[in-house]
């Protein structure tokens, strides 16, 4: 019963939450003021939400009891669970999905395309290549062994899309969309052949992987993906306004004063560079990256100022209580957590769409 | 000085030269018509004036200063461009759009502050887009998108502003109520004007001064009367036309024949 009631909440309070907001927060410009409300709300409802997250599983924990007992070292195996398998697991979670968020309204304004995400430009398919190389090559049991090949991979594919697609210094988005692409089916058709190669006790790694799994969550893969996560956003933040005015066209952000090319460039890098510690770090997951930015652009309007923040916060959210879903929906059994989001994204996302009158929605 | 310099301006896209040797200079409170034929090279002078392409011969300065030397903001403070309307891949209220003229004005890490919600407000009100702040540009007729887009340009505070063929899809009662509205501001509140347009009659009706385009070079400048005649359009568009006086105003008026 308690668990029941645990699921339910897990998806009502965001979706309580950005329904009062958006009945409030409609049709404002954004002000420093109101950026910070939203990410003051949108933090409540991550807390609450990671805190849910925290006590919910097939191991039932006693929270006041844990609460009572604190944070002193407890060896008991409620303590065990909650502070070493699930926290770290919430926190990677949590850093997957704000960097995958924040990404993903990143290249939606710079290519100006409601249809892209993160992995748009390529970044997932180098790193698929260099997790399933080493998953073959059976890399999985040094620690950081597969992330640092996915790395690997993911900027591999950055540094040869961008190479493709840049002339005299330029770097134009279409070219740029074509080149991620054909990169992207590359890797695709590399990975395939490797499956075919792959033996089958490393298959279902390789399946895990392809469909994002945060299953080995460890608290020093969390912190490194924070790192990453805060300093490619602050890149990006810093050229909020800017994104802005690329949204409305290059050439007319070039009128109004927007440096176009050199704040392209760092946004790209920036947005791969996060997009690229993501994937490294939890596989594949898809959907978070393009729904998250299009839900809060939905009811908080299009301002880069506080989409970002807000995508950041609500992306979080969003994989932590995907991820919870994914490792207990059929406990004692893990689902991957990309099945989660794609299974709940999509339909959710239609509603939404559904509901929406001129690109604006109140749910 | 004159506010603008374009100093024997050539420029060329590979090896083709799209313009040779433009030599004008736009004094403050001057209202400029640039006309000609498809291809004569209007678009590409005022995205060399903009400062969006640069002319491999000669330079463009304003008010002393070759425009290259300027940042982008600090262009964008002098300069303003009225373009054509063109959708935007996400939704954005009439308001944010505005506010977006305030943009070189602002640092970094800054966000609008009254001074820039007033200076918007009064853009609005002067474009009569006030009642209309809170809408989706997506929701906006033809018109109204076209005033929005000078409320933008005026929230830059300019010194100059160019337009680029900004009437072009809109009706003849809409072209006339957005040049009605530019010559007022340029009128009363003494603000240059460059407008780049297809319509001989709009820009002999408006304009003070007329250059005329052919094939890259002037074919003819000054005044509208000595601008828009018989010879210098047909020469310039290979077309018969008859240029006669508009019958309540006085100025120049073409007719196909």
């Amino acid at each position: 019963m308690t668990r029941f009631f645990l699921f339910i909440s897990l998806l009502a309070v965001p979706a309580i939450a950005l329904s009062v907001a958006s009945r409030i927060e409609t049709g404002k410009a954004a002000t420093p003021l109101r950026v910070s409300r939203v990410c003051v709300l949108l933090f409540g409802v991550f807390a609450a939400v990671a805190a849910m997250a925290a006590v919910t599983g097939p191991h039932r924990i006693d929270l006041i009891a844990l609460l009572r007992q604190g944070l002193a070292a407890d060896t008991s195996p409620e303590h065990t669970i909650v502070f070493s398998v699930r926290i770290p697991r919430i926190l990677l979670a949590a850093v997957v999905g704000a960097a995958l968020s924040t990404a993903g309204a990143v290249f939606q304004g710079l290519l100006r395309n409601p249809l892209a995400d993160p992995y748009i430009l390529g970044v997932s398919g180098g790193a698929a290549v260099g997790a399933v190389l080493g998953i073959i090559a059976g890399l999985d049991i040094l620690p950081f062994g597969i992330p640092a090949l996915a790395a690997l991979g993911s900027f591999a594919a950055i540094v040869l899309v961008f190479g493709v697609a840049g002339r005299r210094g330029e770097t134009p988005s279409g070219t740029l969309l074509l080149s991620g692409v054909i990169v992207n089916a590359f890797c695709t058709a590399a990975i395939m052949f490797l499956i075919s190669t792959a033996s089958g006790t490393r298959l279902h790694g390789i399946m895990f992987w392809l469909m994002g799994d945060l299953g080995l969550a460890e608290s020093g893969q969390a912190l490194l993906g924070a790192v990453a996560l805060l300093a490619g956003f602050a890149i990006i933040y810093l050229h909020s306004r800017s994104l802005n005015l690329l949204v409305i066209g290059e050439e007319q952000a070039l009128q109004l004063g927007v440096d176009v090319e050199k704040t392209r460039r760092v946004l790209f890098f920036a947005a791969s560079f996060i997009t690229a510690a993501a994937v490294s770090l939890s596989g594949l997951i898809g959907f978070v990256g393009l729904l998250v930015p299009h839900l809060i652009r939905m009811i908080f309007g299009s301002d880069y100022r506080l989409l970002l923040p807000a995508s950041c916060l609500f992306g979080a959210t969003f994989l932590v209580a995907a991820d919870t879903l994914a490792r207990t929906a059929l406990a004692p059994s893990e689902l991957p957590v990309g099945v989660i989001t794609a299974l709940f994204g999509a339909p959710f996302f239609i509603y939404l769409l559904k509901k929406t009158e001129a690109g604006r929605c109140r749910f | 000085m004159p506010l603008l310099s374009v100093d024997r301006v050539s420029f060329k896209y590979g090896e083709q030269w799209v313009l040779r040797g433009i030599d004008f200079e736009v004094e403050k409170g001057d209202f400029l018509g640039v006309i000609g034929p498809n291809g004569s090279g209007k678009t590409t002078l005022l995205r060399i004036i903009d400062g969006i392409l640069r002319p491999q011969e000669g330079e463009v300065r304003l008010e002393g200063t070759e425009i290259g030397r300027l940042r982008r903001d600090a262009l964008a403070r002098s300069v303003a461009v009225v373009p054509q309307y063109s959708a935007l891949a996400f939704p954005f209220s009439v308001e944010e759009v505005v506010l977006m003229g305030r943009s070189p004005h602002l640092g970094r890490w800054r966000f609008e502050a009254d001074r820039d919600y007033r200076i918007a407000r009064e853009a609005m009100e002067m474009t009569d887009t006030l009642a209309l702040a809170a809408r989706d540009m997506e929701s906006l007729s033809g018109g109204e998108r076209q005033r929005v887009l000078i409320a933008r340009a005026l929230a830059q505070e300019p010194r100059l502003m160019l337009l680029d063929e900004p009437t072009a899809f809109l009706d003849i009662r809409h072209q006339v109520d957005f040049f009605d509205r530019i010559r007022a501001l340029n009128r009363d509140r003494g603000l240059t004007i460059v407008a780049v347009t297809h319509d001989i009659n709009l820009a002999a009706h408006y304009c003070d001064r007329v250059i005329l385009l052919k094939d890259g070079r002037i074919e003819a400048a000054g005044s509208v009367e000595a601008v828009i005649t018989d010879e210098n359009i047909r020469r310039a568009y290979e077309t018969r036309v008859l240029v006669d006086r508009h019958p309540a105003t006085g100025s120049p008026r073409i007719t196909l024949t």
